[in-house]
C-alpha cells in the first residue's frame, strides 16, 4: 500500500535525519581541531574539547546517572522527566489561555472593523516587548489579584507569560481565517438570512481551520519557550528553566549534564507539536481545500 | 398568504437608482430602472461589464440596498422577501462549502432554517435526482467538475422550493459544451418547478435560449435600453423550449435584435418589427 510505505519512509527519513546530526557532531568532535576553527579572531566552529562538546553517547549516558554525588539523589532521567512534565503543564496552561484570548480577540476584530483598527497594532506591538521586562510586572500585578480562595502563585505568572507569547499567532491566524470566506459564501449566508453567530459556526469557523492549525502549532512552540524562559525570569523552581541554569553551573566538572534539560525542552516541544498534530487529525475534514492552493 | 400565487409579479422594480461612492468619485451603477418579472417568467439581464446587471440582481436579493426607488418581490419589500426565503440564489462561483458533502451542501439552507432530518433527507434525494447527481451525494465538491458543482449550487438554490430564482452568471465559468448542456438542464428544471427566474449573463445566445424576455442594459449610467420579447420572435415560452430552439429562425431573429440593442445599431430591428406587426 502506498500510504503505508509513505508513512514508513517518513519515519525512516526522520530517524536518518537525527542520526545525521549525531554523526556530524561526533565526527567533527573526532577530527576537528581542539581550538575550533578560527577565521581571524572569530571562531566559526566550536572547540572540540570534552568541555565544549561532550560525546553524544555521554550525554545519553548521563541520563542514567544520579543528578549529584549526594546520597539518595535521583537519576538525571527522573529529574529531567519531572521538570519536563512540570514545564509542559505550565506551557499547556499558557497555551490554553493564549488560545482563548487569541480567539476572542480575533472574533472581536473580525466582528468590528473599528476594533481591528484599534487592537491589531497593539497586538503586534505586544510581541516587541521582551519577556524579561514583563515578567516582574506580571508577578507584581498578579500578586494583587485574588479571586475567591485562589492566591496568585508563581506558576500562574509563568502560565500568563507563556500565554502572552502564545496568543499572538492565534489572534493573527484566526483573524485571517475568519476573514477568509469569499464573497459568494458571505452573500449566501446573508441570502439565507442567518445572523452573525450562525454564519460564524456554519462558515467562518470551519473555513478558518486551515489558518488556525499552523497558528495553534506556532502557539504551542511559543508557549513552551515562554514557559521555560518565564521560569527563569520569575525564579520558579521545579521546571526546565531553572534546571538549565542549575545544571549549567556543573558544566566544568560534568560537561554532559547541562545537555540533559536541553533535551528535555526539545522533547516537550515535540510533544506539544504532536498534540496539535492530533488536533489536526480531528479537524481533518475542514482542511479540505479551505485555502486556495 | 393574502394574495394568491400568480397575482403579484415575482419582481417589480420601480424607479430604482443605485449610486456608489460620494462626490467626485461617485459612480451611478443604476439609473431610473423599471422592470417587472411575472410569476413563472424567465427574464435575462444582459449587457457589457459595468452596466449594473449584477447590481440589479443584488438589489432584488437584498444583498445591496438601492439609493432610491422601490423594489418588491411577490409584493413584499426585498428584506422581508429575503428573510422569508422567497428566492433561491446561485452565483458565478458555485460557492459550495468544501468541507461538506454534496448532500450536505444541498441541505444547508434547510438545516439553517430548521427542517427536520427526515424532511431534509427526502428533499435532498429529490433535488439530486432533479439535477442528475444522485450518485454523488457523498462526494465532496473538490471531486466534481465545474459543471457538476454548478448543478449542486442550483439544487441548493431550489432546496426550499422558491417561486423565484436569482442567478448571477451561473454558467459564466463553464466551457461552451458544458454550458449548453447546463442551459438545457435549466430549461427542464424551470419547467418542472415553474419558478420565475432573473438571470444575469454576458452571452446573447444564452439569454435568448433561456428567456421569455431579454432585458438589454448599457453602462455609465447603468440603465435599461430595451427589452426583447423572445416569444414575439416566434419561439415558444421558455418552459416549453427544447435544445432544437437554438436552430429555429426566431432564435436567430431574437439574437440579432438583442445584438442590435447592445451595439446601438438599428439595422436588424426591421425584421423584428416586421414580425410584430
Amino acid at each position: 500500500m502506498v500510504p503505508l510505505w509513505n508513512r514508513v519512509r517518513a519515519v525512516v527519513l526522520g530517524l536518518l535525519g537525527i542520526a545525521a546530526v549525531v554523526a556530524t557532531w561526533d565526527v567533527y568532535k573526532a577530527v576537528g581541531p581542539a581550538e575550533g576553527v578560527l577565521v581571524g579572531e572569530t571562531r566559526v566552529l566550536p572547540r572540540t574539547t570534552e568541555l565544549a562538546m561532550p560525546h553524544s553517547w555521554e550525554m545519553l549516558q548521563r541520563f542514567s546517572e544520579p543528578v549529584t554525588g549526594l546520597a539518595g539523589a535521583p537519576d538525571a532521567f527522573d529529574a529531567v522527566l519531572d521538570a519536563s512534565l512540570f514545564s509542559l503543564g505550565l506551557a499547556a496552561r499558557g497555551w490554553l489561555i493564549g488560545v482563548v484570548v487569541g480567539l476572542a480577540l480575533a472574533l472581536l476584530m473580525s466582528r468590528l472593523r473599528i476594533v481591528e483598527s484599534a487592537l491589531l497594532p497593539w497586538v503586534i506591538l505586544s510581541q516587541t516587548v521582551p519577556l524579561i521586562a514583563i515578567a516582574p510586572l506580571v508577578r507584581r500585578w498578579g500578586s494583587e489579584i485574588q479571586i475567591g480562595g485562589h492566591v496568585w502563585s508563581s506558576e500562574d505568572s509563568v502560565a500568563v507569560i507563556a500565554a502572552y507569547l502564545a496568543f499572538f499567532p492565534v489572534a493573527v491566524g484566526a483573524l485571517r481565517g475568519l476573514k477568509s470566506p469569499d464573497r459568494t459564501h458571505l452573500d449566501l449566508m446573508r441570502a439565507y438570512g442567518v445572523g452573525w453567530w450562525r454564519s460564524l459556526l456554519t462558515l467562518r469557523l470551519p473555513s478558518s481551520v486551515p489558518y488556525l492549525l499552523p497558528a495553534l502549532r506556532l502557539a504551542a512552540a511559543s508557549a513552551v519557550i515562554g514557559a521555560v524562559v518565564a521560569e527563569v525570569s520569575i525564579g520558579l523552581k521545579g521546571g526546565l528553566g531553572r534546571m538549565v541554569i542549575d545544571y549549567a553551573v556543573a558544566a566544568s566538572g560534568d560537561p554532559a549534564k547541562p545537555w540533559a534539560p536541553i533535551f528535555g525542552a526539545v522533547v516537550i516541544g515535540l510533544v506539544a507539536a504532536g498534540a496539535i498534530g492530533l488536533l489536526g487529525l480531528v479537524l481533518r475534514p475542514f482542511r479540505l481545500t479551505g485555502v486556495p492552493s | 398568504m393574502s394574495t394568491p400565487a400568480g397575482m403579484e409579479p415575482a419582481i417589480s422594480v420601480t424607479g430604482v437608482d443605485r449610486v456608489f461612492g460620494k462626490g467626485r468619485k461617485q459612480v451611478v451603477a443604476l439609473q431610473d430602472v423599471d422592470l417587472t418579472v411575472a410569476d413563472g417568467e424567465f427574464v435575462s439581464l444582459i449587457g457589457p461589464s459595468g452596466c449594473g446587471k449584477s447590481t440589479l440582481l443584488r438589489l432584488v436579493a437584498d444583498l445591496d440596498t438601492a439609493t432610491s426607488g422601490d423594489l418588491r418581490v411577490f409584493g413584499k419589500g426585498v428584506r422581508q422577501a429575503r428573510l422569508d426565503q422567497d428566492y433561491g440564489i446561485a452565483f458565478q462561483q458555485a460557492g459550495l462549502l468544501p468541507w461538506r458533502t454534496v448532500a450536505g451542501n444541498v441541505e444547508l439552507p434547510l438545516r439553517l432554517h430548521g427542517a427536520s432530518a427526515a424532511m431534509r433527507k427526502a428533499r435532498v434525494a429529490e433535488l439530486l435526482d432533479l439535477v442528475g447527481l444522485s450518485d454523488f451525494a457523498k462526494s465532496h465538491p473538490d471531486q466534481l467538475s465545474g459543471g457538476m458543482q454548478q448543478r449542486v449550487a442550483i439544487a441548493r438554490a431550489l432546496a426550499e422550493s422558491p417561486r423565484l430564482l436569482l442567478m448571477d452568471e451561473p454558467f459564466g465559468a463553464l466551457d461552451e459544451i458544458t454550458r449548453e448542456r447546463m442551459q438545457n438542464e435549466l430549461v427542464r428544471i424551470c419547467a418542472e418547478t415553474g419558478a420565475a427566474v432573473l438571470f444575469v449573463t454576458h452571452s446573447i445566445p444564452e439569454a435568448v435560449f433561456l428567456s421569455d424576455r431579454v432585458v438589454v442594459m448599457s453602462p455609465r449610467p447603468g440603465r435599461i435600453t430595451g427589452i426583447v420579447d423572445v416569444r414575439a420572435d416566434g419561439l415558444v415560452g421558455a418552459h416549453d423550449r427544447t435544445e432544437r430552439a437554438r436552430d429555429e429562425e426566431g432564435f436567430f431573429r431574437a439574437v440579432a435584435e438583442v445584438r442590435s440593442l447592445l451595439h446601438g445599431t438599428p439595422m436588424p430591428t426591421l425584421a423584428a418589427e416586421g414580425l410584430e406587426k
